[in-house]
């Protein structure tokens, strides 16, 4: 080999070396942020979890404030918001996985024809409207017109609008698994079609239709933005939907607009990220573990 | 049967219901803007005023559309090489290996993160370190927000980047290697020019999540009506102004706020067409 040659492939080596440390080490900056996020939120939010936590409603200023000055622990917790959240996850529940799993099951069935094309195309521009803008909307439908004021009723249909393209698009995906085999032994057996839907499509598919609602529940628990606008917030614990409510991450937003409150505000985002992220983790396990449907 | 055109209309209904949702959003919101575009045309696009004092009001949306583009585009910049790498190392290095699995879950995890967290994450971990850092004074403004901004979109465009990575036959690589490429002149040869529409694409939608973004930007953007004067300098986006505004407004304030809205989700819903019109042409 001549020097020039053995000099261009020590060159080459040595960039392909170089390069694969510089992937490496962009791996790594980029997952450095969750141990961060995780650890900070755990070292500092961990003093306020207690049983008061889970069983009372947030504290007022004052409460807090001489609680803080004294160095104690802040009275009090986030029961208004654990309910609030609860109510409204709950009705947005009720709206949107009836109306999803039909129209997952409907654009499946009808996969060929324009409309359900279009239908499709309609569900993936829900999915990408930011959710400050259906904040906006249920404003607008519910608040204004509806319940004429703020309400959890406006809250939930926000989150139902949110919730929505998830399923629907989650339902078509989990369909498109089935095997063809199944349908036809079942048409064979002169099935009619709609005891093949409720008797053979969605029992089958169930495991994936329930990991979609999964990971649909746990985007929405963690939103904010539309229950600004919606659900207001509210100091005491309250079932009424015509009301305004509080919600974990809106009482996460009142803590952190009132100096006092601050660490209250880590146990609160210390609670709300475990629960959405075991919420999380426990829909991708779920999903592994029956990977056929 | 009557049981098969129950289910039928039944299904044909829940269809319908999405239809009726989308035109009454488009309408809704293009109803409430109506008073705004009426008071001050098509100005109200281009026009950076912003006074709500009563007897002189006036609204205009150039400022947050400013903010919203700078303060987006700054974090896709962000996350672009964090994104790129890791979907290299998933998809490519260590393709099919448990330490990938691992990575993919850990970035997945990025995104359960509620925004709310990231924002109070930003507020009290990451803008100190910024001022400590001597980069600004009080921690608000475009930068700190895009950092957070690039940190809550980098699961999206890696999870997407790496499953077109993922795509690229073997035998294309196969043949560059046996021609004697190494691994970087492959990746650089062969691995992005074949993915490279899928590529831009999942970045285009990266950027379509980014320009909605609202909880952690306002509580790290710093509020000013008015367009970032740099890239330390507080700003507020399209929807941080609709986040902070929304609940004192009304009349002619709240119809400009909805026509921001209205602008935002035509802004948001033409970036995701281009991505997902991209994405369907590569596949």
């Amino acid at each position: 080999m001549t020097p020039e040659l053995t000099d261009n492939i020590e060159k080459r080596t040595r960039s392909n070396g170089l390069f694969r440390y510089l992937v490496i080490a962009g791996s790594v900056i980029t997952v450095i942020p969750i141990f961060l996020i995780v650890g900070n939120l755990a070292v500092k939010g961990y003093r306020q979890i207690n049983l008061a936590f889970f069983t009372e409603p947030a504290p007022d200023t004052f409460q807090a404030m001489m609680a803080a000055s004294s160095g104690e622990v802040i009275p009090g917790g986030i029961a208004n918001g654990l309910t609030g959240s609860l109510l409204m996850v709950l009705l947005a529940s009720l709206l949107a996985i009836p109306i999803g799993l039909l129209t997952g099951i409907y654009i499946y069935e009808n996969s060929s024809k324009r409309y359900a094309g279009f239908i499709r195309s309609l569900t993936e521009i829900l999915q990408g409207v930011p959710s400050i803008i259906l904040g906006i909307i249920a404003y607008i439908w519910i608040v204004k017109n509806v319940t004429r004021g703020y309400s959890a009723l406006a809250g939930s249909v926000a989150l139902t609008i949110m919730m929505l393209p998830l399923i629907i698009r989650s339902t078509e995906e989990t369909m498109k698994m089935i095997p063809i085999t199944i349908r036809e032994a079942a048409f064979a057996l002169g099935t009619p079609y709609y005891k093949m839907i409720y008797k053979i499509l969605i029992p089958v598919s169930f495991s994936g239709l329930a990991t979609g609602v999964l990971l649909a529940l746990s985007r929405i628990l963690g939103e904010t933005a539309p229950l600004m606008l919606t659900a207001l917030g509210s100091p005491s614990v309250s079932f009424d939907i015509t009301r305004p409510v509080s919600a974990v991450p809106l009482l996460i937003w009142d803590f952190y607009n009132d100096p006092n409150m601050v660490n209250l505000v880590w146990s609160a985002s210390l609670f709300l990220m475990v629960f959405v992220l075991s919420m999380n983790l426990l829909s991708r396990s779920f999903a592994s573990k029956h990977k056929y449907i | 049967m009557a049981g098969d055109k129950i289910t039928k209309a039944l299904l044909f209904i829940s269809s319908l219901t999405i239809l009726l949702l989308s035109a009454g959003i488009v309408l809704s919101l293009a109803g409430g803007a109506i008073p705004a575009f009426r008071e001050y045309g098509l100005g109200f696009i281009t026009s950076t005023a912003w006074n709500p004092t009563a007897g002189s009001e006036e609204y205009g949306a150039m400022s947050f559309i400013a903010g919203t583009v700078i303060t987006s585009i700054l974090a896709l910049l962000i996350c672009i090489p964090m994104a790129f790498s890791t979907s290299l190392f998933i998809s490519e290095y260590y393709n099919g290996t448990r330490t990938a699995g691992i990575l993919r879950s850990l970035v997945d995890l990025l995104a359960g993160i509620p925004s709310i967290v990231y924002g109070f994450w930003g507020f009290y971990a990451l803008r100190p370190l910024l001022v400590n850092l001597g980069l600004t004074d009080q921690g608000f403004g475009v930068f700190t927000a895009s950092l957070v901004l690039a940190i809550m979109i980098v699961p999206y465009a890696t999870s997407l980047s790496a499953e077109i990575i993922s795509m690229v036959p073997s035998e294309l690589k196969e043949a560059a290697y046996s021609l004697g490429a190494t691994r970087r002149e492959v990746i650089f040869n062969v691995v992005i020019p074949s993915a490279r529409s899928g590529i831009v694409a999942s970045f285009i939608l990266a950027l379509g999540r980014a320009l909605g973004e609202t909880m952690a930007v306002t509580m790290l953007i710093g509020n000013a009506n008015v367009i970032p004067k740099g890239l330390f300098a507080p700003g507020n986006t399209m929807a941080s102004v609709i986040a902070n505004q929304f609940g004192e407004a009304d009349g002619l304030k709240m119809s400009a706020l909805i026509a921001i809205g209205l602008l935002l989700f035509i802004i948001t819903a033409l970036v995701n067409a281009m991505g997902k019109l991209i994405i369907k042409r590569f596949a």
